[in-house]
């Protein structure tokens, strides 16, 4: 039998590959789960765009064989949301860290959630700022150890599907980079489903994070992952917040459906305008 | 046919890739390959890790979790069905 080839590759830039990412790093699997959600959907490489913002997630962006954007630190969302308004017809997802999406980018995120732009986002939760060297970020767990937190930090961790949830997402998952098989479903089902998508994606950085609070490498984090995740689908996303080291609740918290903000600029101007609005959401290109 | 169909247990048998060079020694793939096909190499690749070799070849179902599990893109696996393989064998006799 002639030697099959790898099923991801035809949505990768495999010319740029090895990647820049560390040994054990789980941002790759990540890009691995999405190529194989688009590989399972069957979608067009021209029907869709991938933003990113800065950082090592942020990277994600120059290894898809895809429409993409490195854009400026924190603003992913706004870009995506552009691209949105312009291009009705492309999905656009939003792939980037924490650090980028919560912290910089943090008014960007709510507010893209409360108008309900029509972006998917995928956030990759590695508890700190990885590439400028580990300062601690809007996730980083009370007492972890961070070049900003030398005795550990004091602050409150957001928990992230709470803060989707609460500013209005219409869909809000959590899974790890040990759960390939759900992520790459989530993934699939946000991108299938109109409006503001968000799936937080806990991931390994052993160079930074396990390295500064002595939790070993990428392995050592996949089997914490594995040994102390609990899938509760439709949970109270309020109870799902992290500590270090502790259970990490995991799922498909949140999946409703309210008018996008394309539709609901439509319905509102169109209603007050009538046959002198050209609707948005609906013409798409044509337009 | 139908006998041969019948007494066979599986109906497919794995295959799985390794691009060696590509790889980066994590181990993911061979600590969750659900039936230990992998194991670590006992030689390093050009950049100095260690890749994942076959151990035990007839153990693999061909699920593709060690590619979905690879960070770095090195290592998938595909089911071949034995069923087809068969028949066409029946085929060419
Ligand atoms: C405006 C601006 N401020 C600060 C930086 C420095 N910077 C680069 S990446 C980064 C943090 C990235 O953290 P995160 O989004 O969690 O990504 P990770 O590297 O952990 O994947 C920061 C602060 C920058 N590039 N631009
Ligand atoms: S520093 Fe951390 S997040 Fe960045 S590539 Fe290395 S392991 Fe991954
Ligand atoms: S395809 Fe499945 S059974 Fe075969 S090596 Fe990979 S993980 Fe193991
Ligand atoms: S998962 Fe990939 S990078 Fe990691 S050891 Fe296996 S082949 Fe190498």
């Amino acid at each position: 039998m002639s030697k099959a080839t790898n099923p991801v590759e035809s949505y990768l830039r495999m010319d740029r590959m090895p990647s820049i990412w560390c040994p054990g790093c789980g941002i790759g699997i990540v890009v691995n789960c999405f190529a194989r959600a688009l590989q399972q959907m069957g979608v067009d490489h021209d029907e869709l765009a991938v933003v990113s913002g800065i950082g090592c997630t942020g990277r994600i962006a120059g290894y898809v064989d895809i429409d993409s954007f490195h854009t400026t630190h924190g603003r992913p969302i706004p870009f995506a949301t552009g691209l949105k308004v312009a291009r009705p017809d492309l999905k656009v997802i939003v792939m980037s860290g924490e650090g980028d999406l919560v912290s910089i980018g943090g008014n960007h995120l709510i507010h893209a959630a409360r108008r309900n732009s029509d972006v998917k986002v995928i956030c990759v939760n590695n508890f700190t700022y990885a590439m400028t060297g580990g300062q601690a970020g809007p996730t980083a767990p009370r007492h972890s150890i961070a070049t900003t937190a030398p005795y550990g930090s004091f602050d409150k961790p957001f928990n992230l599907p709470f803060l989707a949830d609460s500013t209005g997402a219409v869909y809000v998952a959590r899974w790890t980079t040990y759960h390939v098989r759900q992520l790459t479903r989530s993934m699939a089902e946000a991108m299938s489903k109109p409006g503001f998508c968000f799936i937080e994606v806990i991931s390994p950085c052993p160079t930074i994070f396990s390295r500064r609070n002595r939790l070993g490498d990428g392995l050592d984090a996949m089997r914490y992952y594995k040994n102390s995740s609990k899938v509760v689908n439709g949970a109270n996303t309020r109870m799902v917040g992290l500590d270090l080291n502790g259970p990490i609740i995991v799922g498909k918290f949140i999946d409703r459906d309210r008018p996008t903000l394309l539709e609901a600029m439509d319905e509102e101007i169109g209603s007050k305008l009538g046959k002198r609005y050209v609707p948005y959401a609906t013409t798409g290109v044509q337009r | 046919m139908a006998a041969s169909k019948k007494n066979s247990k599986r109906k497919f048998r794995g295959e799985v890739y390794i691009d060696q060079e590509r790889c980066k020694g994590c181990g993911f793939c061979i600590e969750f390959c659900p039936t230990h096909v992998l194991a670590l190499a006992d030689s390093f690749n050009q950049k100095g890790y260690y890749p994942p070799v076959i151990a035990d070849i007839e153990a693999c179902t061909g699920c593709d979790l060690c590619g979905m599990y690879c960070p770095d893109f090195a290592i998938y696996g595909v089911k071949i069905r034995l069923d087809v393989v068969q028949e066409e064998a029946n085929h060419e006799c």
